[in-house]
């Protein structure tokens, strides 16, 4: 067995086209169910949009944090880690302890919790049950 | 208040006069115990508009301020009632209805609450994870009390464009949880750096002025000098902050 990471890009929307394409929750829910039973995922989680980002590179012992994501197209995506964290402080802080972040950029994302994606669904007027938390992500 | 046509009546001039001394304290206050930028500034406005017509119907209460606070943390428990969307709303709740309970008020004559908040809110606003324009706007909003037009003027931008910097500042906030507290001493240094740009960028933007509304734009200058000075209150240990000055 390998395993593979599915990275899941899309364009940005306003918040009318947003509150149709939650519609597809019950669609993921269903997904989610099925691979889990044939025991292929491992874990799935939604980021929060891009506005929320934050890079933070090193330079010359220095910590450079600015808002937005990377914009370097050089620069390819070469792993990835989840942390928790107390808050966005706390994140940066520890993204400027990696190597990587002496060469590269590493990009700060908020996840959104399993809690707030039924939520958001629910706001888009898909009706989704309580145990979905559990199923979702 | 130099020159500016002052309200004549009593009630209008109290409710100015809380706005321009107690607004920036009452915000950070609230902030810090709703946990949330635009919650707390939207009840704020609230509390101030309410105090136009109660305190003309009551008369103006002994301490303004006192009672601006008690009046924006019932319109913050309001407006969080009827938001259902709010993360942790459930806790949220529950704090501010346990400060309502309390009869004493945190005594605002505390002076280091009052400063600390204020300083509090202001690395807040000038967090570097925010970009360049919108720690501006929002350290002229939440401590400055100017609105998104006076700024939108005095940047020389639309205001639809300075709306959207600050809305989006706001979201950043609240979505990627940007903590409301001043920084561990090791990081204070190279924070106070940004904080001091943004200070001197408002004062440069009023001083070099010569285009646009000309009385906002001393106002900028009026605010940067009275931001500047508030952290040499704070921080009267570095030298940069007295450099500053000259």
């Amino acid at each position: 067995m390998s395993q593979y990471m599915l990275l899941v890009y899309e364009e940005e929307v306003d918040s009318a086209v947003q509150a149709e394409r939650e519609k597809v929750t019950p669609t993921l829910l269903e997904l989610h169910a099925s691979l889990r039973e044939a025991g292929l995922l491992v874990g799935v989680q939604r980021l929060r949009t891009v506005e929320s980002a934050t890079s933070v590179r090193v330079r010359d012992g220095q910590t450079e944090i600015t808002d937005g994501p990377f914009a370097v197209t050089k620069e390819i995506l070469a792993g990835y880690y989840i942390l928790d964290c107390a808050d966005l402080d706390e994140a940066l802080e520890q993204a400027a302890r990696l190597p990587m972040a002496g060469w590269g950029t590493v990009e700060v994302r908020p996840v959104v919790s399993a809690e707030e994606w039924v939520e958001m669904a629910r706001q888009a007027g898909v009706d989704v049950s309580d145990e979905a938390i559990n199923d979702l992500a | 208040m130099s020159g500016g046509a002052e309200p004549a009546d009593p009630v209008s001039a109290a409710v100015a006069s809380a706005f321009r001394d107690e607004r920036a304290i009452v915000l950070a206050t609230l902030i810090r115990q709703a946990g949330d930028f635009q919650l707390a500034e939207d009840a704020v406005q609230d509390a101030f508009e309410a105090a136009v017509a109660v305190w003309r119907r009551d008369g103006v209460p002994a301490n303004p301020g006192a009672w601006i606070t008690t009046a924006a943390r019932r319109r913050a428990i309001d407006r969080l009632r009827r938001n259902r969307s709010v993360a942790d709303r459930a806790e949220r709740l529950a704090e501010l209805t346990r400060l309502e309970t309390q009869h004493e008020e945190p005594s605002m004559e505390d002076e280091t609450t009052i400063v600390d908040d204020r300083l509090r809110l202001m690395f807040t606003c000038c967090h570097p994870a925010l970009a360049m324009p919108a720690r501006v706007a929002l350290t002229l909003r939440a401590l400055g009390g100017l609105t998104t037009g006076e700024i939108a003027r005095a940047f020389l931008v639309a205001e639809p464009t300075m709306g959207k910097r600050i809305v989006r500042a706001k979201r950043k906030i609240a979505e990627a949880r940007i903590p409301y507290r001043v920084p561990a001493d090791e990081e204070l240094l190279e924070r106070l750096r940004g904080v001091l740009r943004v200070v001197y960028l408002i004062f440069n933007e009023g001083y070099v002025a010569t285009e646009g509304d000309r009385l906002v734009r001393e106002e900028l200058c009026d605010e940067a000098i009275r931001l500047g000075e508030l952290l040499c209150r704070l921080m009267p240990d570095d030298a940069e902050v007295w450099d500053w000055r000259r």
